[in-house]
């Protein structure tokens, strides 16, 4: 496992989501500093509404659990797990992600 | 595990067949205890276990095979269960109670139970068995069809029943040109009647899906524009590429047939209420079972069957199968289609009513008896929200009522008429794919499952096809109720408050923020539902900058980007345009603006110009071109005030009798700001002709000769109500002054998105109520009313230009943190001479080119 430098602590939104690029591949990072890990990474795709939108969609703290409500048809998606909470059976890929020294990293295998 | 070595004590119980069905049954069986009594072991032909067969299309869009799959082996293997893939089952030996394996193996038994399904029918015609000819049934066929159809253009479906029409979508979505063909004179012959298969045939079409009825196809030769040509009854003929055959299905009984077991006439394994077969340590279950001289080709009957047979393995007699309902509700190619019992009129003496609009292409029948007390079955096309209620007049018997066909009639306020679930037996079937009752689900609310999540966890209602999860919530709430539980008007589970308190603490305390609200009054960190709602009313009672630090997390999409997100995540722009006036010179910059970003261009519904296609990245400079050429925020995104529509009046018109555009104008400008719980929409008339349309609106002003009249509280969309005369010959001065207070009595009073005719709907009172509280001020509420509103006009900002100047926000905008390009899978295609998103078709046809 390898940890990729993203972006800035300042470049995250608090309290939201902003798309970022990893190998090729839109993932939205999201800043939550009440959670314990802060910084989340899943897919920017929208598996539901099949766009790049998710890191447009609102957080949601539901039952304890970080979640993303997407913006388009509002289904929510664990930040840790991927897992849709409507649809089960269908989840998103995910990526551990870390903030150190004002700075955003996302591991890749 | 080798099957030579296994031992065992227990007797032997085997299952042939690991299917939906199959699979179902080891559940119960495990439900039951049964794994301590008997060595359960189970083959499957397939190299998968037990997958969700009825959602299988869903392979295609998206979903992995692990996706579909309704067990991964450590089910089985927790409860010591035998199992073994790629095994087929070759022979039985009744005498020996013995199988033979492919493999060579053979295995004793005690008692088995086959659930071999079924396999699809293929009709014999020459050269049914070419390349590119496929069956839809397992996921290898899926792959097959799938690989096959990367490669060619043009696909067909033989079969225009259920599952063919499913197929013909998948061909559809695989970007193929697709045909069906279908033998009888109609679709859906099982469960439509005439009228209901041409409507849906001509929907279909619509879809540009071509549609061959009472076509018999003779021949399948090479063809000379595509792979086959197809040569038809008539003489004619059509080319295609791919073809999949889907007309119909036959019992799997060649097993059962080998080893002397009872076999129907037209096949199918001959079984009992207890599903046991001819040789009473045999049983048959799902779509190789024949009950009654009948085959069930459903899940929801293959797992009553299951149920069925565990319990007669187990001892116990209650759960005797005595037949199935075959009423299906479904969605082929995005037409509703729904079938209940006699669809086809087949009772002796029956009456029929039938409803059809060929406007909206909807068609809907209703067979009943003849003295015309209950229904016997019914057809609908083209909206399928009349089916539930009908499905429980069927079901349960429960006697028509007197104007029974107001059951399919378009109601005039939007919603069918529907079956209070206070009217059902509890004997009432709710969840057909699990067979729960009313009963059941009332057992599972009093001992304790307070929520329909508890409730599905308990009685797994509506975790099969879904369908019944409205009227679940439904028959939950209703219980709830009967057992004095209050129905949790919480706005979220983050606050134990309506819309109206969160409002009021807001107001009364100061409170400037979620954090500081959350902490005085919440539990949690927000949500999707709570988070906007919040935001809206700090943005209505204080006015903020939207896209503060602490309110950016609030936002809706729309709100947090001020611009609509269309279907694809890009956005349309909607400057404001006062009243619809607007000078050439601001025409020729909208026009340049949508040029240079080559964006499709509408005129609204209200009167403006929406931009659409523009990528997160492009909003500030295009916003930065519009606040220069002097355009401002049309808040088109918000829920705020829209448009104010209006015509030209007095100015222009030689009936009009006031000047309606001044009106519109000022208006719009006046509350332009104003954050409210639904979006509201204005418009102005300068005469009794109407011709903006006031009384559509949520307010419309009308000119008359003595001054203006107000109504208020209409709306169109959804359920589109006229608005309510509210005041006649009012000045203008007054005009605004009851504007004021009525939007701002709603803003501060309604619920999150109630639109003002609900609203008013809910007063207690209603409109009379309204009148006493803004024209007599009988709460003496006017002044703080009128003053509210005057700090939103004060106050109000074009959060664009905010937006331009503030550099924290603009970074909000970027399309990645980390990367200069665009998002690929934002793709648009032109029609009419302007771009439009392509569709997931068209997307595919692309990168398939391109590659």
């Amino acid at each position: 496992m390898q940890w990729k430098l993203m972006c800035e602590q300042q470049d995250l939104i608090e309290g939201a989501g902003i798309a970022a690029m990893l190998d090729g591949q839109q993932i939205a990072l999201f800043y939550v500093p009440e959670a314990k890990q802060q910084v989340f990474a899943i897919s920017n795709w929208d598996p539901i509404g099949k766009a790049n939108v998710l890191s447009r969609g609102l957080l949601a703290n539901l039952k304890e659990e970080w979640t993303v409500a997407s913006p388009l048809y509002k289904q929510h998606f664990e930040l840790q797990s991927g897992r849709c909470l409507e649809e089960e059976g269908l989840s998103i890929p995910t990526w551990q992600a870390k903030l150190e020294q004002g700075k955003v990293f996302v591991a890749v295998s | 595990m080798t099957i030579n070595r296994l031992t065992t004590d227990k007797p032997r119980l085997v299952v042939v067949g690991n299917g939906m069905v199959g699979h179902h049954f080891i559940e119960q069986l495990i439900e039951q205890g049964a794994q301590q009594q008997f060595a359960i072991y189970v083959f499957g032909e397939e190299p998968h276990l037990a997958y969700d067969r009825v959602h299988l299309s869903e392979y295609f869009t998206g979903k992995a095979a692990a996706d579909l799959a309704l067990t991964d082996g450590q089910l089985y293997d927790q409860h010591g269960i035998g199992y073994f893939t790629n095994s087929q089952v070759v022979a039985i030996d009744r005498d020996a109670k013995s199988l033979q394996l492919a493999s060579g193996d053979s295995l004793s038994y005690d008692l088995l139970v086959l659930a071999t399904g079924s396999y699809p029918f293929v009709p014999p015609m020459p050269g049914h068995d070419r390349d590119n000819t496929f069956v839809y049934r397992t996921l290898e066929d899926l792959d097959a069809i799938r690989d096959c159809a990367a490669k060619v253009s043009r696909g067909t479906v033989v079969g225009g029943g259920l599952l063919g029409l499913e197929a013909a979508n998948a061909l559809k979505n695989l970007g193929l040109e697709t045909s069906v063909i279908e033998f009888a004179p109609r679709l859906m012959p099982v469960q439509l009647d005439e009228t209901g298969g041409q409507v849906l045939k001509e929907m279909i079409e619509g879809l540009e899906v071509s549609v061959y009825t009472a076509t018999a196809t003779q021949e399948i030769i090479d063809g000379e524009q595509a792979f086959h040509r197809m040569n038809f009854a008539d003489g004619s003929h059509l080319e295609t590429d791919l073809i999949l055959f889907s007309a119909g299905i036959r019992p799997q009984d060649a097993l059962a047939r080998q080893s002397g077991l009872e076999i129907g006439e037209r096949g199918g394994i001959c079984v009992n209420n207890d599903c046991l077969t001819s040789d009473d340590s045999i049983y048959a279950i799902g779509e190789c079972a024949l009950w009654n001289g009948r085959i069930f080709g459903l899940v929801a009957p293959g797992y009553s069957m299951a149920k069925a047979a565990a319990a007669h393995i187990m001892g116990a007699s209650d759960k005797r199968f005595m037949g199935a309902d075959m009423s299906t509700k479904l969605k082929l190619l995005g037409c509703d289609v729904g079938s209940i019992g006699d669809a086809h009129a087949q009772t002796q003496g029956c009456k029929s009513f039938v409803y059809q609009d060929e406007l909206t292409q909807s068609y809907r029948k209703m067979v009943v008896s003849e003295d015309g007390k209950k229904l016997l079955g019914a057809v609908l096309v083209g909206d399928n929200s009349y089916y539930d209620t009908l499905l429980q007049y069927y079901l349960n018997g429960i006697d028509l009522p007197n104007n029974a066909q107001s059951l399919i009639l378009p109601s005039m306020d939007g919603a069918p008429a529907a079956l209070g679930v206070d009217a059902l037996p509890a004997t009432a079937s709710i969840c057909s794919c699990h067979n729960v009752s009313k009963q059941d689900i009332s057992d599972a609310v009093c001992a304790g499952a307070l929520s329909v999540g508890d409730v599905k966890g308990v009685t797994k209602a509506a975790t099969g096809c879904g369908g019944c999860a409205a009227l679940l919530k439904k028959v939950v709430d209703n219980e709830l109720l009967a057992l004095g539980v209050e129905v949790s008007t919480d706005i979220c589970e983050h606050f134990a408050y309506t819309r109206q308190d969160l409002y009021n603490l807001i107001k009364i305390e100061g409170i400037k923020s979620f954090a500081e609200l959350l902490q005085k009054h919440g539990k949690g960190h927000g949500c999707e539902i709570c988070k906007p709602a919040v935001g809206s009313i700090l943005a209505s009672v204080w006015n903020d900058y939207v896209l503060k630090k602490e309110h950016i997390g609030l936002q809706d999409t729309n709100d947090r980007f001020l611009a609509n997100m269309q279907k694809d995540g890009t956005y349309s722009i909607v400057p404001r345009i006062a009243g619809g006036e607007i000078t050439p010179d601001k025409l020729i910059v909208l026009g340049q603006v949508a040029k240079d970003y080559g964006l499709y261009t509408k005129i609204t519904g209200g009167q403006r110009i929406d931009l659409f296609g523009a990528t997160l990245a492009q909003l500030p400079e295009i916003w930065e071109k519009l606040v220069a050429a002097g355009f401002e925020t049309g808040q088109a995104y918000g829920k705020s005030l829209r448009t104010v529509k209006s015509c030209v009046g007095s100015t222009w018109c030689r009936y009009g009798v006031n000047d309606s555009m001044g009106m519109a104008i000022h208006l719009e400008n006046r509350y332009k700001g104003l954050r409210s719980p639904h979006k509201i929409k204005f418009a102005v008339s300068g005469c009794t002709r109407e011709c903006a349309e006031a009384q559509s609106k949520d307010i419309g002003v009308i000119a008359t000769e003595g001054g203006w009249n107000l109504y208020v509280c209409g709306n169109g969309g959804m359920k589109p109500r006229h608005a309510d005369l509210f005041a006649t010959d009012l000045d203008d001065e007054t005009l605004v002054k009851y504007i004021d207070r009525v939007l701002m009595f709603y803003t501060k009073t309604a619920d999150r998105l109630q639109r003002t005719s609900v609203w008013m709907e809910n007063l207690e009172g209603g409109l009379d109520y309204l009148k006493e509280v803004v024209i007599d001020d009988k709460l003496g509420l006017a002044d703080e009313l009128e003053r509210s509103m005057q700090h939103v006009v004060d106050t109000f900002q074009c959060e664009w230009k905010t937006t331009l100047e503030d550099e924290q926000a603009l970074k909000n905008f970027r399309q990645f943190v980390n990367y200069e390009g665009g998002d690929e899978n934002v793709v648009f295609v032109e029609e009419r001479n302007q771009i439009r998103p392509a569709t997931e078709a068209e997307k595919q046809q692309l990168i398939a080119k391109a590659g």
